[in-house]
């Protein structure tokens, strides 16, 4: 009874866009790993509704289960108990309509930027043209700042660039969710900078949804309408919700003066480092 | 004037280009020619003095016999009576049927098993077992087993080549990086285009690595199998028909072809590798 006022109470929260129904949702999602130690519980009990267009970043201290959690909603692993709705019918696979963008890039090494990108076109848009398929790949190859590097292979790109290319990849085929595990976690700060504005300026033209993990609070603040704080794991859950108020387009310079800013960044910061301080961060 | 200083200055550019070529590559040239010279030096002695009743490496020329088989290789008096080029062609041949039907075998069967864990869990002990029956073994079964000759010893070529193949590429379909297969799995990439764009180039250092290994086993396994065969024309039982009529420098020279053709197929194989794959993807 319990588990189901709280599930009431937390679903009532997080439906303040009243009237619209829920674009993606996950209802009682918990999911248990069997161990030969007996069951153990990476995610318990999450519950969580996002508006289309919504930009949505998760943050918590490795082992919480984020990356699960996007797993879910990606299709590649499936809730033990609850479920995942996109457009009110639950999530069994992958499929291109939830593009993700991977940790590693997950570049073929063997094809050139434009041909990452245009297998993944030619395979959601079997009907297309050759020509038209082509277009959209320049097209996002220039959206990026790529134009130039489209014959290039992955191994002759930076870090920065091969995470341009996959997200020009993952745009290409126009998904209506967008997942990203810690995009720019292994880039250097300045190109970390520049692909969080490039990031926002073509979420801003396109308006997919969003979701991101990261570990950084400035680049969550920066990027998000939401910023979801995870507890810790195991059987971790979604502590608060944090909305971030920055009317958009944003501006980073004008952001950081605003007090506001360092309200949410010390709230954000005390959650994670006094009230869910993790024991291996200092 | 103009031009004649204009020449000079070339012919000292030219010396000068041969002596930094040599300075450069003096060691890599000048120590293996040492070694061979000096293996081929002791050699001679050893014959000389009557330590080995192995002939003296001078033997290949004043030897008659061989003096005609090292300087007349393309001779053909029909019958068994050829010359080393046309026996060692046959040889080739044969290894080249063998050796392509391992590939084939091995890389289409290595996909099947790499890909589904079922069918490698079935016949993964069996392929543990087979791998491990020398060449020669399986000469005496082949001769039983198949109709002739021929066919047995191309049989045994293959036989000895497909593990190598077979077992790398089943190695390379499950070395397959998981993020590709998301990356397949959420596109919903085609089987098709999946195993062109992804499994096989994914695979291809490692059936490249099996490829390289078995040219060299199946050549290895060709000598072995006609000196088992009598009666055909080939290198390995050249070797062997020269061995019972007691010409012991023919055998000298025909092992130096067998040397050198293996040496020259594996460099191929680099060769064929270094052009196809990626460099970045030469393990």
């Amino acid at each position: 009874m319990q588990t189901i006022n709280t599930t009431l109470t937390q679903s009532q929260k997080s439906r303040r866009y009243s009237g619209q129904a829920p674009f993606l949702t996950i209802e009682n999602v918990s999911k248990i790993y069997p161990t030969p130690k007996g069951p153990y519980t990476v995610l318990e009990n999450i519950n969580l509704d996002v508006q289309e267009g919504e930009f949505i970043c998760i943050i918590g201290h490795s082992g919480c289960g984020k990356t699960t959690l996007l797993n879910m909603i990606s299709g590649f692993a499936k809730p033990s108990i609850g479920e995942v709705r996109l457009h009110g019918s639950p999530i069994t696979k992958p499929g291109p309509d939830r593009m993700v963008v991977f940790q590693g890039y997950a570049l073929l090494p063997w094809l050139t930027a434009f041909e990452n990108i245009y297998l993944a076109v030619d395979s959601v848009y079997p009907n297309k043209s050759e020509a038209e398929k082509k277009q959209i790949v320049r097209e996002h190859l220039t959206l990026v700042g790529l134009a130039d590097a489209a014959h290039k292979k992955p191994p002759q790109l930076s870090g920065g660039m091969k995470q341009r290319v996959a997200i020009a990849r993952a745009l290409a085929i126009r998904p209506e969710v967008l997942i990203l595990d810690e995009p720019f976690g292994a880039l250097d700060a300045i190109t970390k900078e520049e692909l969080q504005e490039e990031l926002l300026k073509i979420w801003n033209d396109h308006r997919c949804t969003v979701l991101m993990i990261t570990h950084d609070i400035d680049e969550a603040l920066f990027l998000a309408d939401r910023l979801v704080m995870m507890t810790n794991g195991p059987a971790a859950n979604i502590g608060e919700v944090l909305e971030i108020p920055f009317p958009r387009p944003r501006d980073r310079a004008r952001i950081m003066e605003d007090p506001e800013f360092y309200n949410l960044r010390n709230y954000a910061l005390d959650y994670l480092y006094n009230r869910f301080a993790h024991d291996d961060v200092g | 004037m103009v031009a004649k200083a204009g020449n000079r200055n070339a012919g000292m550019n030219f010396s000068g280009s041969m002596r930094s070529f040599w300075k450069k590559n003096g060691e890599d040239i000048l120590l293996p020619l040492v070694g061979i010279v000096g293996f081929l030096v002791i050699w001679q002695f050893l014959s000389m003095v009557g330590l080995t009743k192995l002939p003296p490496p001078s033997s290949l020329l004043t030897d008659k016999n061989t003096r005609e088989l090292l300087f007349y290789p393309f001779l053909d008096r029909g019958g068994l009576d050829k010359g080393l080029f046309w026996q060692t062609l046959e040889s080739l041949k044969r290894v080249a049927l063998g050796y392509s039907a391992a590939a084939i075998v091995g890389i289409g069967v290595g996909i099947l098993v790499g890909t589904q864990p079922k069918v490698n869990k079935a016949l993964d002990p069996l392929f543990q077992f087979l791998r491990m029956i020398a060449p020669l073994a399986w000469v005496p079964i082949t001769l039983i087993a198949l109709p002739n000759v021929q066919t047995a010893a191309i049989f045994v070529i293959f036989i000895t080549a497909v593990w190598p193949i077979l077992i790398n590429t089943t190695v390379g379909v499950q070395q397959i990086p998981q993020d590709y297969k998301n990356v397949a799995r959420v596109l919903q990439i085609s089987p098709r285009k999946y195993f062109f764009k992804i499994l096989i180039p994914s695979a291809l250092p490692y059936i490249f690595t099996g490829l390289r290994i078995a040219i060299g086993l199946a050549w290895l396994a060709i000598i072995a199998a006609e000196i088992v065969m009598s009666g055909v024309v080939g290198i390995g039982f050249f070797i062997w028909s020269a061995y019972q009529n007691n010409y012991v420098s023919e055998v000298i020279l025909a092992v130096i072809y067998i040397g050198a053709v293996g040496l020259l197929l594996d460099r191929l194989m680099a060769f064929l590798q270094r052009k196809i794959l990626p460099p970045d993807m030469q393990g």
